[in-house]
């Protein structure tokens, strides 16, 4: 379960004097969902999902993720997010399995654990042939795959992904979304950002629409085609901006 | 689980790091090699320079004393000077190194010097020139040869005994353990390396688990884990110091085993030039107090260049910020070898100069126990100090994500 609460951000820009790059952004996510949300580039998409996996602390408001509070117990937060973006990148010198590993124990799993896990996670992401392979050597689609065993290794309740199909090819972005639903199917709560509209179209049970740090519009596919009176998700889209 | 923390972004940086040519070159290779080639390596080409400079039979020009045939007949006689015919611009020959010293013997040299009549010999020599010093030299231990041989012959005419005008002899001997003679000469020298490295050997890690991670994009993915962000710095900063040290004590040893090949082989180059040398002896004892002194110097610069690399947004801005540093870094320690620089009170306080006047003094085998402790606490606090920095700017969010 996520539920953002008047969630604000503002930032010191170097020449632009502050920045409010979220402005009182609320939602909820349940479990079992996917919540999208949808914004052109600096809409404030990423700093929202940053708030939330709390990699970066909101100047006002809050957030309850998997029960914790993000402004008061960061850690505990952490423990139950698989936190996916195209920024969070490998270590190119370890091995896809020492990746993973360092994860697992990062968030405290004991060995024989993380050994189910990890031989759990390459059967289902098929990398066994890939285990022992440094980071730096991989294909696309495979430093993929060990970024979603990465995120999956602790068994999040929660998944944020940032524009997780970002530059990638259509196999690799047909491998993030297979898994985006696969996480749905096992009951976390799962929210994503995107600006491209079509994927938001197939996957999401709720969308948000963010321009300029605000959250302008909220509802289902449905709701939000009966009020703005468009079936086209990026006519939608677009009315909403521009209003 | 705190230390479990630490210890596991601890083991995963060393892996990481110890995977990296950049960190190895300059943890591990830099102080194999320079160590052995400042020491055999460049005191082998001086004893060689030496040698050569002492074998030559240097070129000198011998003005005037047409009138006094006997002491030009003695000088001629020569065997280790080459006389070169008179010429006006002497002093531009010298110069210009064609010859290496001049001779101006007075008129009526070989007269005066029967009458006992006083004379001013005046020799001309190139001031710092190895090669000109070693023919002035010559020069002047034939005439004071000649001096001495009229002095014995004038007290002999007069049936005095030389005991007249020599009451005693003096001589200056050396009471100094020998490990003191090197310390003089190397005790300098040797701290000043050692820092520098503990600095180099810090420096290419600090900036790749910092700013390197922020430019490969895996500071983010990092950042997600449980761990505190304290946990998270402190596990780097022990990579780092685990580095440094590493540096400093391949360093030593590889120091320590140069002296003692260096030694051996500068006696077969040059028996002169080994003389000094040979003097050098640097104790157990002297390595590893040196090395306690180090300690907090290198917990003061893996903290410090921790804490600038983070303000970077990629490698070589990280560079940047840290090269400037090489040199604050380099004037204290160099500012220890300068002659004179004595270890007082108020330098015992100064970063980097401290460490290197006290490991100075430890090479020399001198143990001034006050400021041992006054120095490793100062340093302590200073590299306490320098890490609590690192660990408050980790929390920041406009370092960690500075774009």
């Amino acid at each position: 379960m996520i539920e953002a609460q008047n969630l604000v951000k503002r930032f010191r820009g170097k020449n632009r004097g502050e920045v409010c790059a979220v402005d009182r952004v609320s939602f909820q996510c349940r479990p079992g969902e996917i919540y999208g949300l949808l914004g052109a580039n600096g809409a404030g998409k990423t700093t929202t999902l940053r708030i939330l996996a709390t990699i970066l602390g909101p100047t006002e408001g809050t957030a309850i993720v998997a029960g914790h509070d993000v402004t008061k117990h960061p850690e505990k937060v952490r423990s139950s997010v698989g936190f996916l973006s195209t920024a969070t990148a490998l270590y190119g010198r370890l091995s896809a399995e020492e990746m993973v590993q360092y994860f697992g124990r990062l968030h405290g799993l004991d060995e024989p654990t993380l050994r189910r896990r990890i031989d759990g996670l390459f059967d289902r992401l098929e990398m066994h042939s890939f285990r022992d392979r440094r980071c730096d050597k991989l294909s696309t689609g495979m430093k993929q795959k060990v970024s979603i065993a990465r995120t999956l290794v602790h068994d999040p309740s929660v998944m944020i992904f940032d524009e997780p199909t970002l530059g990638l090819d259509v196999m690799a972005a047909r491998t993030i979304v297979g898994f985006i639903r696969e996480c749905r199917a096992q009951g976390k709560a799962v929210i994503f950002s995107t600006h491209v509209m079509s994927e938001a179209e197939k996957l999401c049970d709720h969308i948000g629409i963010i321009h300029g740090g605000r959250l302008l519009a909220e509802g289902t596919l449905s709701d939000l085609r009966e009020r703005y009176g468009k079936q086209d998700l990026e006519e939608i889209f677009v009315k909403v901006v521009e209003q | 689980m705190t230390l479990r923390n630490i210890g596991i972004v601890y083991r995963k940086e060393l892996v990481d790091s110890l995977r990296d040519r950049r960190t190895l070159i300059s943890m591990i290779v830099v102080p194999l090699l320079l160590m052995p080639l400042l020491t055999i390596g460049l005191g082998g080409v001086s004893a060689i320079l030496i040698g050569q400079a002492m074998e030559e039979v240097p070129k000198v020009m011998v003005l005037g004393g047409e009138d006094s045939p006997k002491v030009l007949a003695e000088l001629e006689a020569l065997p280790d000077v080459s006389i070169v015919p008179a010429k006006p611009d002497y002093a531009e020959e010298i110069s210009s190194k064609q010859i290496r010293a001049a001779v101006e013997i007075p008129e009526g040299f070989d007269a005066k010097l029967a009458s006992g009549e006083p004379m001013l010999l005046k020799i001309y020599m190139y001031e710092g020139d190895l090669k000109s010093g070693f023919g002035a030299d010559r020069l002047q231990k034939f005439f004071r040869d000649v001096r001495d041989r009229a002095i014995r012959e004038r007290l002999e005419s007069r049936h005095l005994p030389d005991s007249l005008i020599r009451p005693f002899d003096i001589k200056q001997q050396n009471v100094a353990p020998a490990e003191k003679v090197g310390g003089a000469i190397l005790g300098g020298l040797v701290p000043y390396f050692v820092i520098l490295l503990c600095l180099t050997g810090a420096m290419y890690p600090a900036m790749d688990l910092t700013a390197g991670e922020k430019e490969r994009g895996t500071m983010e993915t990092l950042l997600c884990s449980p761990v505190s962000r304290t946990h998270l710095v402190l596990g780097k900063f022990l990579m780092v110091l685990t580095a440094s040290i590493a540096t400093a004590v391949l360093s030593i040893s590889s120091m320590a085993f140069s002296f003692g090949v260096g030694k051996r082989m500068l006696l077969g180059m040059a028996r002169g030039a080994a003389d000094a040398a040979l003097q050098i002896s640097i104790t157990a004892k002297s390595v590893f107090f040196v090395f306690v002194m180090v300690l907090p110097i290198a917990v003061l610069f893996s903290a410090a260049l921790l804490a600038i690399a983070l303000f970077a947004k990629s490698f070589k801005e990280a560079q940047s910020y840290i090269s400037p540093l090489m040199i604050i870094v380099v004037l204290p320690a160099v500012a220890a070898l300068l002659p004179g620089v004595e270890l007082n009170a108020a330098l015992a306080l100064v970063p980097v100069l401290n460490t290197s006047l006290i490991s100075k003094e430890i090479v020399a085998g001198t143990y001034h126990w006050k400021y041992v402790a006054l120095i490793f606490a100062s340093s302590c606090v200073y590299a306490a100090a320098a890490l609590a920095i690192a660990v408050r700017l980790f929390q920041r969010e406009d370092m960690l994500f500075r774009t």
